[in-house]
């Protein structure tokens, strides 16, 4: 087994968010590339730089959060905290010589299956041209 | 570290996966992985046969974790961990995984790609599941009373709906008198009864139960405790103050009324008005329409009035289309002769206001619709009446004068001020300046505090009937919670590693719910997390420089496991 397809993509969700919004994607039968794999967690805020780090060391070749917007009921500034971790984690693939382009975030509503799509489309386009993460090999 | 005993089940769901998703397969991958102890399809997880064969091999094979691949965790994550606590197994220790919504619908196209993203969700919940620990539910014994903040209709009703149930309500207004922005309501549809008597009505039904207590011109000044226990202090206007012990607190506050601002569509000019002032002050005089002791022949309504601006409240305030529509059938029947237009974005009269549209439209009403950019204008004219010019985009863009002698402004609704509540009860405000629920559809009163519900008006803008329903919904989650005497609390929460912290203060300076202080161990300074206080959010986690604290059910651990098996590397 090789794998499934390059861009690999994890995408970190939220339970009460962006993780309904993901799952009405599939409801609707809309085809995003089988090669993003999602992760939910209660909060966006909960993300660690660290796991995004080591997402792109185990095989990711870019990580997508999907925020809350400004939807989330546990933190009103979640977006700003997520923000912060998702700059730490650019900042610390940069010194390991990674993209730091390899890791982005965009907020997905609990409804928004389209836009959820197409971000992953436009993702992997974007992530297409800078080839496997280097730690995947 | 001894092998852990891992039980996998993987779901056909019918065909909805095993239509896409060769599920035979990813149980042969994941069935020799370590700690793996049993591995099995289904043909539907959730099925009653197959929960008692789970139950069944939990017991048999002794098994201390479950995994089950099937649909979101929004459908059976309930449904599993019952299976779980049936067999003995921790709850906390079994983990659901989507491999339909998020895998087999949406890869329909490619079988050997979605089998292949199936096994590595499969292979990740594995190893999360691995490193899962046993979480505990704090207990907690609970008090049999509510706290309702806002006497207005949704407050009012929501006080008989809880006592109705056996629980004590302390019901606050801050105001002189119930009733709020209803009793200052006209004629509403569908049943034409005034706010006022609506309101009278509830007040009645109120005073006949004594398990309700009335403070008016009282505020909540003070909360302590925790969930299922709140002691909370109301303040009366007199100075005086009384204490209570709740189980639960339903915030139904209100919104209110937008006021324009002077010279928006000729706001000031004499004939110009609001929606609220129209229907209050309208009368018929000989058979005909009057308006604060002048006849009134012409009317234009301009609908969106504070409501979808782009520079102001982007929100669409839901009732006031309806209620304009309304108040245009009530001056056609004091009238049948007055000339109406209705000068309108979108016309939102969802459900049975939509007869009301027709109604209105069936005696006369005329809709002309002006385009988002270009707002009609309004002047006076030389003898006293009002000209409303307008570009009709329905008659090819036509630009209209209408010669008025009242211009409505249907006005929208606004969040109220009422930040010292706000953040006494640590309620989330959106963007808009509403309070913010967990989930609108899913949970739609509960607020991330336990116990702490909100209803009506204060979450959104609403009609009167889903202000009550919402109202009622409080009362149902307010039994739900506290009827039995004791709830559970979610042991999902943020722990600190007290051996790692150095106290920096770093994680007590971000939590919005002040869950974490500073205490002294072994004659050091670390940081506590409150495990009722604290929401499960996480958003501490991130900030320590030390790594000393997780949130249980995600921590690092599982976390880490999870992404680092996803995917397969080749070596």
């Amino acid at each position: 087994m090789d794998g499934p397809a390059h861009p690999r993509i994890l995408v970190f969700s939220t339970t009460n968010i962006s993780d309904p919004g993901i799952d009405l994607a599939g409801s609707r039968h809309l085809h995003y590339p089988a090669s993003v794999f999602t992760l939910s967690v209660p909060c966006s805020s909960a993300i660690r730089p660290g796991w995004i780090v080591d997402a792109l060391r185990h095989g990711f070749d870019g990580v997508f959060v999907a925020a809350d917007g400004d939807e989330c009921a546990l933190l009103p500034d979640c977006n700003q905290r997520t923000a912060r971790a998702v700059s730490l984690a650019q900042s610390r693939l940069t010194e390991e010589g990674l993209e730091p382009q390899r890791v982005t975030m965009a907020a997905i509503c609990s409804v928004c299956a389209e836009p959820f799509v197409n971000h992953m489309r436009e993702f992997a386009e974007k992530l297409a041209p800078l080839g496997p993460s280097a730690h995947a090999a | 570290m001894t092998e852990r005993r891992i039980g996998v089940f993987i779901c056909h769901c019918g065909g909805n996966i095993s239509d896409y998703v060769d599920v035979a397969a990813v149980r042969d991958a994941v069935a020799e992985l370590p700690g793996v102890a049993y591995a099995e399809t289904a043909m539907f997880a959730c099925s009653d046969g197959t929960q008692q064969e789970m139950v069944q091999r939990i017991e048999e094979e002794g098994l201390d974790g479950l995994v089950v691949a099937s649909c979101s965790p929004k459908l059976h994550l309930t449904t599993f961990r019952g299976v779980s606590r049936r067999a003995g197994l921790n709850p906390f220790q079994y983990t659901q995984v989507n491999i339909r919504e998020q895998c087999s619908w949406a890869h329909t196209d490619d079988r050997a790609a979605a089998t292949e993203k199936a096994t590595g969700l499969v292979r990740g919940a594995i190893a999360r599941t691995a490193e899962s620990d046993a979480l505990v539910p704090r207990s907690v014994d609970t008090t049999a009373a509510s706290l309702v903040v806002g006497g207005g209709v949704t407050g009012l009703r929501a006080a008989i709906g809880l006592a109705d149930l056996g629980l004590d309500v302390h019901l606050v207004e801050r105001g002189e008198e119930l009733g709020g922005e209803v009793a200052r309501l006209g004629r509403t549809f569908p049943d034409e009864r005034y706010g006022r008597s609506m309101v009278d009505e509830l007040i009645a039904e109120i005073g006949e139960r004594p398990r309700v207590t009335v403070h008016t011109s009282t505020e909540l000044a003070a909360k302590s405790g925790s969930f299922g226990n709140y002691d909370v202090t109301l303040a009366s206007a007199d100075g005086t103050s009384t204490t209570a012990r709740v189980g639960s607190i339903v915030v139904a506050t209100g919104a209110a009324t937008y006021e324009p601002s002077p010279g928006e569509f000729g706001f000031g000019l004499t004939g110009v008005v609001t929606l609220e002032e129209f229907t209050r002050d309208l009368e018929s005089r000989h058979g005909r329409l009057h308006f604060r002791g002048r006849p009134v022949r012409t009317v234009a309504y301009v609908y969106c009035v504070g409501s979808r601006q782009a520079d102001g409240n982007e929100y669409c305030s839901k009732y006031c289309c309806s209620a304009a529509v309304h108040a245009s059938v009530e001056a056609a029947d004091l009238d049948p002769r007055v000339r109406q237009y209705h000068l309108y974005r979108d016309v939102r009269t969802y459900g049975r206001f939509e007869l009301s549209y027709e109604e209105s439209r069936r005696r006369g009403s005329t809709y002309l619709r002006y385009p988002d950019d270009d707002p009609p204008r309004v002047v006076p004219t030389e003898d006293g009446r009002l000209r409303v010019t307008v570009t009709d985009l329905l008659t090819e863009s036509t630009e209209l004068a209408i010669e008025a002698d009242v211009v409505v402004l249907v006005t929208g609704l606004v969040p109220r001020e009422n930040a010292e509540l706000t953040s006494l009860l640590h309620l989330p405000v959106g963007s808009d300046g509403f309070y913010n629920e967990i989930h609108p559809k899913l949970r739609p009163v509960e607020t991330v505090v336990d116990g702490v519900l909100i209803a009506g008006t204060c979450q959104s803008p609403k009609t009167i009937g889903e202000s009550v329903a919402s109202g009622m919904a409080a009362v149902t989650q307010s039994g739900a919670m506290l009827m039995r005497g004791v709830a559970e609390l979610d042991p999902q929460v943020a722990v600190v590693d007290p051996d790692a912290c150095t106290w920096c203060g770093a994680c007590a300076a971000v939590c919005p719910y002040e869950a974490i202080s500073r205490q002294e161990l072994s004659g050091r300074p670390v940081a506590v997390v409150d495990p009722t206080g604290c929401k499960g959010c996480g958003g501490c986690v991130s900030y320590c420089e030390s790594d000393a604290i997780d949130l249980l059910g995600n921590t690092d651990a599982q976390v880490r496991a999870l992404i680092e098996s996803m995917v397969e590397v080749p070596a």
